[in-house]
């Protein structure tokens, strides 16, 4: 089993941002996805930044550098700019939008599907295998048996597997809007936002009016509240055909989380239960956690 | 521009026709549309009847086949593929890769529309759905600024249709897991948002309390209104104030838009509601119809007309309509 780490969904400060690369070089990881998936406005680093920090960190990890897309393709600019980092000539993409997908297949290149791209079955992934993709990210709402029968159907339409990455931890993309509820929050208009979502390392909780964690505010994306976590799953992981686990990044503790799953992808015998929640595993609502259900 | 309007049952789609709808659109009664709310959507015998209705008065009928087919279920996908060409359909609404791949292969000569629910926001996502799939039409989502609505119609392979009127969807549509997260069924995959059976109303002394799966989304004091407790429009606690933090109860009405999307050449402006009543589809079409009608005569007078906002308020959640994403100033 491999270990990714995905795009960071927060928006940090260029510093913070090679920091924490820096850091993440030393750790166990098999892959490292750079880029911003979430607003166009975040420019912390820009594409040319993201290709010198890939090329820096080539030198000191031996983990697969992609680069992922926008998931929400708007303005003819943020197209633009989805074709110049399709265009990049040195690192695999991760499409998070058909845009991207039809950058990249009409120039022939292999992509990874990322979690945003509506693929549910096996016919959906067969066209997109035929369009390039060669590793899959299934949607987050996911459960371990759809995922297993939509690789059984592509068996059955006698087609190779594609890799298969789960989203194994971290704080749920769960949907993407124009509006940007960080700057909601703030009560400051989009258009004048002054990237305010940098003060929020981890994004904003939004709780229910009983105190009830729901969701994460990040910007025009919302996530969950609670991290996803399914290391406790980890048997049924690659029972299911799992290649990659990605671990999405928080603010603090990635390299403690990535030795976590390191340890157990070593032989060590997964935990009987952890904090977050797994239902969309499981087959059940996402917000739960097997352990506290019976499923 | 075409009025294409909703109808979840026969009554509704004799009612958007008596009163001009150019197209209906319905969904057959399973999970393979994105309105699959029980006692909704048309059997085979009303479609049959409907479609008589339609061909009668020289209209047009859409079928939405446009949920993510799921692997154990791929043959009812197709069932329903294969079912709305044998009826004749003017156009099959589809999102899933694998269902316009299997519609345009088995079925050549029927009409593809990309869903909403497809998610194309731009030109690039648009010209693969065209080149591989062969749509003719494909619906924006509610996401789009005007500006941008503009941007993509200039460049899209395909003729565009926007929303018009009814439910305001803030995020983009089949880019929005929230509903399986509270309650582990979404629209991509079950055709539902916040659906009914996890609803629970409760009144005590305080007011009235509005649970999803346990959740609250809402609570309202004795004199407020209440609303269906759609997850996105309760209020909610973000940094300790009690707000609307997504979205308030509210719809999408574009009336005073009509000028700008006939002149960025919008092919078709559509009607949200299937889940809605006859009366509501009568109500709307009618007043619909009537803005285009008075459009099409006198372009350059148009104005819009105060009985038709108060018809359209009338009809909208909470009573309060917006020019969501169109106008940036929503964002």
């Amino acid at each position: 089993m491999k270990l990714s780490l995905g795009p960071v969904l927060f928006y940090w400060s260029r510093a913070k941002l090679l920091d924490f690369y820096a850091e993440m070089a030393e750790q166990p990881l098999d892959a490292i996805y750079l880029g911003e998936t979430v607003c166009a406005k975040r420019r912390a680093l820009g594409l040319d930044d993201w290709l010198g920090l890939a090329r820096e960190l080539a030198e000191c990890t031996r983990a697969e550098l992609v680069l992922s897309g926008l998931a929400l393709v708007e303005a003819a600019s943020e197209l633009s700019s989805l074709k110049r980092l399709c265009d990049n000539g040195e690192l695999l993409v991760e499409a998070n939008d058909m845009g991207a997908v039809q950058f990249l297949r009409e120039r022939k290149l292999p992509f990874v599907a990322g979690p945003a791209l509506n693929l549910y079955n096996g016919h959906a992934l067969a066209e997109l295998i035929d369009c390039g993709l060669q590793r899959w990210v299934p949607p987050v709402e996911c459960s371990g048996a759809l995922i297993r029968s939509t690789l059984e159907q592509l068996d059955g339409l006698g087609l190779a597997r594609p890799e298969v990455e789960l989203f194994a931890y971290g704080h749920l993309p769960l949907a993407y809007s124009a509006r940007c509820f960080t700057a909601r929050a703030e009560n400051r208009p989009k258009d004048d936002c002054q990237i305010c979502c940098e003060s929020f390392p981890e994004g904003i909780v939004l709780h229910s009016q009983e105190g009830e964690a729901l969701f994460t505010l990040n910007g025009i994306q919302t996530m969950s509240a609670k991290v996803n976590n399914l290391l406790a799953d980890y048997a049924q992981l690659a029972a299911t055909g799992a290649d990659l686990l990605r671990l999405s990044p928080r603010a603090e503790g990635m390299a403690g989380v990535i030795a976590a799953f390191d340890t157990v992808r070593c032989g060590a015998l997964p935990p009987v239960a952890v904090e977050g929640c797994n239902g969309y595993w499981h087959g059940r609502a996402g917000m739960l956690r097997a352990d506290e259900v019976v499923l | 521009m075409q009025l294409v309007c909703p109808a979840g049952s026969l009554p509704a789609l004799k009612a958007a026709v008596r009163q001009g709808a150019d197209a209906v659109y319905v969904g057959f009664r399973n999970d393979t549309n994105a309105r699959h709310f029980s006692g909704l959507n048309l059997d085979d015998k009303q479609l049959e009847s409907g479609l008589q209705l339609i061909r009668a008065q020289g209209r047009q009928l859409y079928i939405a086949v446009n949920t993510y087919a799921q692997p154990d279920g791929w043959a009812r996908w197709q069932r329903a593929v294969d079912q709305a060409a044998a009826l004749g359909v003017d156009a099959l609404i589809a999102a899933d890769p694998g269902v316009l791949a299997y519609a345009s292969r088995r079925h050549p000569g029927l009409n593809l529309h990309l869903s909403v629910q497809g998610s194309a926001t731009n030109a690039a996502a648009l010209a693969l759905y065209q080149q591989r799939y062969g749509i003719r039409r494909a619906v924006l989502p509610r996401v789009l600024s005007l500006a941008q609505v503009r941007q993509v119609a200039e460049k899209s392979p395909v003729p565009i249709e926007v929303f018009a009127f009814g439910s305001l969807c803030i995020m983009a549509e089949g880019r929005c897991h929230l509903s399986s997260y509270l309650t582990g069924e979404s629209p991509n995959l079950c055709g539902v948002c916040s659906p009914a059976k996890a609803v629970r109303w409760q009144e005590d002394a305080d007011g009235l309390t509005s649970r999803l799966n346990g959740v609250l989304i809402d609570r309202y004091g004795k004199d407020e209104p209440a609303g269906y407790p759609t997850l996105c429009k309760g209020r909610f606690l973000v940094g300790g104030q009690r707000f609307h933090a997504l979205e308030e109860p509210t719809s999408l009405n574009t009336l005073d838009l009509i000028p700008q999307l006939a002149a960025i050449g919008v092919t078709a402006v559509k009607i949200e509601g299937r889940q809605r009543s006859p009366a509501y589809v009568e109500q709307v079409t009618r007043v619909w119809r009537a803005a285009l009608d008075a459009y099409a005569s006198a372009p350059q007078n148009f104005t819009v007309q105060p009985q038709w906002r108060s018809a359209l308020d009338s009809l909208s959640e909470g009573s309060q309509t917006t020019l969501g994403a169109y106008h940036r100033s929503w964002q």
